[in-house]
């Protein structure tokens, strides 16, 4: 059977018909939808959202040590998260087939770097796939599943945004069960004391050695010849756009990029008078292609900021051959002086009287990742840095420690505070920080499409489970000042913020109120602004919601189609000109 | 040498986050492959989603390479609100479709007084484009019974500029929406089509 998939359905699919029996991970785009198209087959795949990227992997590894394939999903940055225990993973080794896939995303289209996973596979030595479509995508967890197993050492699977959320033809298979599951006591493999761990280590590189000859004739790597006056060796996505660009050369496909196949490049390389390496973002196949002693081009004349795309590559080709590009004739971008229609807050989300009330005073904002990432933008503009996962509660407080003169807050949602939150909060009340923290909590796991987390109440098979108490865990970690908020009560907000900004200890604020997106449901009854009470203040517009629609020189209208009722606009009126829509009629 | 090879055919769609721009891009994939075609689609989710401005691209034809289209080679190009329809006009070759919403959504950076929404948006697309058709797609959908049913009236307008069976389309709407909704569906296909 054919089906038009995503390459995270694909990825899902694959997992399923290459036998994998647990399948973990944080979501994070390009990479989410993996782990909600795993569900589908949970009749035989025990699948989980964990706390955050290490917790995840160490699941992952647990289950394949006792003898399940196991897959562990994540973006790129979450890799950083979960790099300590592939590191010495790639030691120790697996039993069932492992696989971490990790979506990059070149171009920063929802993320805050553009890291090459390729990095990650050399840096701790283990197999790299890279599919270039959705076929590929799930044909390749299986030969990563096989590969991990015959050789005993953990895969990658790197996907990008394009693989991830580019729908190409899948042909369906079947599912293939590994042996049961039954862990052997081994502690020369499992227990990487300095001892063992020697021994591992000269082991990695054997398996190295054997895994670099036997991709030289792995299907997931393949020559196109073609013309032989060029030869490009590509990878991943960029194969598709060096195939529109470039139809006539011969083309060396990596599929498993790593460990370099050295006879293949060499053989592929020999057969074509002048070579291109044509890879996304680092030199990496490039510098590897040189250190053969290969004479190639690459980055000079490729980009290696951003993704690739057919264009890109049109205009390197033009550059290489010293011509000027034929450009087809495009009308002129029009948009220059349109509006900017950047991502906002949802009409009537939480997060909104949070930075509502945070705009009353002269303080320091360190935030961190998810909706509430949103606040940083105009009109709210109430959030100063951004890091990491959990980084704005520990940067609040090294700012505090430095002497910083303003009052410094640190703003994290729920699903971040229990990713790496709580190990921040825990520092502060240990070291006795005076920041305050608020934990902007709407249940869920906004940005990457309402995922449950430990705080929500269920599991990702559907399972009702138990909804971990922020307040509980700041109580615990040593914090005495905690309070629970509704973040629409705009002045109660106001003046328990200034209250926790004086206090001179650690203070624990929870705004608590349910995403209306997830839960489907308007916060309250729709607004509507009494014209002839509207002074034209545009006080409300400073709310950034996008149900209000200013205009110019008539008072603010808002869209009854869009309004959620929160009431916001409401209470920030000065004139009581804005009113429950039923009531004015 | 160019990225249609003058084999794929390539359809990009616009609008804003939320406004069933997914859902429209489905049903052009799923008429191609009724069709017989190889499909390749691309779609934005995450951040982007929130509201912002989104587009979709879905290519065509015997063998697909890059999922992504190319500036200035669309053949047809469908916007679900007039200014964006203005903002991704490039992409569209230069004797392509283009058929645009007459709706406006006006973006927070206007409404904080950041920017101005443009008033002449109509004549700046007939300015562009020389094939426009501009549909009150929201008005048509709300007559027919829901204004949801805005992007397949679009769609409807759409398919006059492709090469696929109607009946394609038909098979690809009734298996892209939810079977209660196919008849609206069907209709706004039918409604937007007659704009054409
Ligand atoms: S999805 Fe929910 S949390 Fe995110 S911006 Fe919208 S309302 Fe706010
Ligand atoms: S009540 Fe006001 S602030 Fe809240 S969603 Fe409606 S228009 Fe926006």
């Amino acid at each position: 059977m054919i089906e038009l998939l995503s390459g995270n359905e694909a990825i899902a699919r694959g997992a399923y018909e290459a036998g994998v029996k647990m399948a973990c991970g944080y979501p994070g785009t390009p990479s989410t939808e993996i782990l909600e198209n795993v569900v589908h087959f949970k009749d035989v795949i025990y699948c989980q959202w964990a706390p955050n990227e290490k917790v995840a992997f160490e699941v992952a590894a647990g289950a394949s040590i006792a003898g399940a394939r196991s897959i562990v999903t994540m973006k790129h940055v979450g890799l950083n998260v979960a790099a300590d225990p592939l590191m010495t993973l790639a030691y120790t080794g697996i039993k069932g087939g492992f696989v971490a896939i990790v979506a990059d995303d070149p171009g920063m289209h929802s993320s805050q770097n553009e890291q090459d996973t390729r990095h990650f596979a050399r840096f701790a030595k283990v197999p790299l796939f890279e599919p270039a479509d959705s076929q590929e995508a799930k044909d390749f967890i299986r030969f990563a599943i096989e590969i991990s197993e015959q050789f005993a050492i953990p895969a990658i699977l790197r996907s990008n945004t394009r693989v991830s959320h580019s729908r190409t033809l899948v042909t369906l298979g079947n599912r293939t069960e590994g042996a049961p599951v039954g862990f052997e006591k081994n502690p020369q493999r499992f227990v990487p004391i300095p001892a063992h761990a020697r021994l591992m280590r000269v082991a990695l590189e054997e398996k190295l050695a054997r895994m670099r000859d036997l991709a030289c004739t792995h299907p997931a790597n393949r020559i196109e010849w073609r013309d032989r006056s060029l030869g490009i060796i590509t990878h991943s996505i960029a194969y598709q756009y060096v195939r529109e660009t470039w139809p006539e050369a011969s083309v060396l496909k990596l599929g498993w990029s790593w460990p370099f196949p050295d006879n293949l490049i060499e053989q592929f390389t020999a057969g074509v008078k002048r070579v291109l390496v044509v890879e996304e973002l680092e030199d990496i196949l490039e510098e590897h292609t040189r250190a053969l002693g290969i004479c190639c081009d690459g980055k000079n004349f490729i980009p290696n900021i951003g993704e690739l795309s057919t264009p890109r590559l049109q205009a390197s080709r033009a550059k290489m051959e010293g011509r000027e590009i034929a450009r087809p004739v495009v009308p002129v971008p029009q948009s220059k002086d349109l509006p900017g229609r950047p991502p906002v807050l949802c009409p009537g989300c939480p997060h909104r009287g949070v930075f509502h009330a945070l705009g009353k005073y002269d303080v320091i904002v360190t935030g961190d990742i998810g909706c509430y990432s949103l606040g940083a933008l105009a009109p709210l503009s109430r959030m100063d840095t951004i890091l990491c996962m959990g980084g704005g509660i520990s940067m609040a407080h090294g700012m505090v420690k430095a002497g910083e003169p303003r009052k410094v807050v640190g703003i994290v949602g729920d699903s971040t505070f229990f990713h790496s939150g709580i190990t921040g909060l825990l520092n502060i009340a240990y070291n006795k920080g005076t920041a305050v923290l608020i934990v902007v909590d709407n249940r869920t796991t906004a940005m990457t499409g309402h995922q449950d987390n430990p705080g929500s109440g269920a599991t990702l098979m559907g399972d009702p489970t138990i909804a971990v108490n922020i307040e509980d865990i700041g109580r615990a970690c040593g914090i005495k000042r905690v309070h629970t908020i509704n973040p629409y009560e705009v002045d109660k907000v106001v003046k328990l913020l200034g209250e926790e900004l004086n206090a001179g200890e650690p203070s624990l604020i929870i705004s608590r109120y349910a995403c209306p997106l997830d839960i489907k449901q308007p916060v309250g009854k729709r607004r509507i602004v009494k014209e002839d009470l509207c002074k034209k203040c545009k006080l409300c517009l400073k709310l950034g919601c996008p149900a209000m629609e200013g205009r110019d020189g008539q008072a603010p209208r808002i869209n009854e189609t869009l309004c959620a009722g929160c009431g916001l606009c409401h209470q920030v009126c000065k004139f009581a000109a804005i009113a429950i829509a039923e009531e004015v009629k | 040498m160019n990225s249609t090879n003058g084999t794929t055919t390539s359809v990009v769609l616009a609008g804003v986050g939320g406004q069933g721009i997914l859902l429209a891009s489905e049903i052009v994939a799923r008429a191609a492959m009724i069709a017989g075609y190889q499909v390749k689609t691309n779609e934005v989710h995450g951040m982007a989603q929130r509201g912002g401005s989104v587009i979709a691209q879905i290519r065509y034809g015997k063998e697909v390479f890059s999922p992504l289209v190319a500036e200035g080679t669309a053949r047809v190009f469908g916007a679900l609100e007039r200014v964006e329809g203005i903002r991704f006009a490039h992409y569209l070759a230069p004797d392509g479709l283009a058929v645009v919403s007459s709706q406006a959504i006006i973006p927070v950076t206007v409404s904080s007084g950041a920017a101005v929404y443009p008033m002449d948006a109509h004549d700046r697309l007939k300015a562009i484009f020389s094939r426009l058709i501009y549909v009150d797609a929201a008005i048509i959908a709300s007559k027919i019974g829901n204004i949801r049913a805005s992007n397949v009236v679009i769609l409807g307008a759409l398919s006059t500029g492709l090469n696929l069976p109607i009946e394609a389309w038909h098979e690809a709407v009734a298996q892209s929406v939810p079977p209660k909704h196919k008849d609206l569906n069907l209709r706004a296909f039918e409604e937007g089509r007659s704009q054409a």
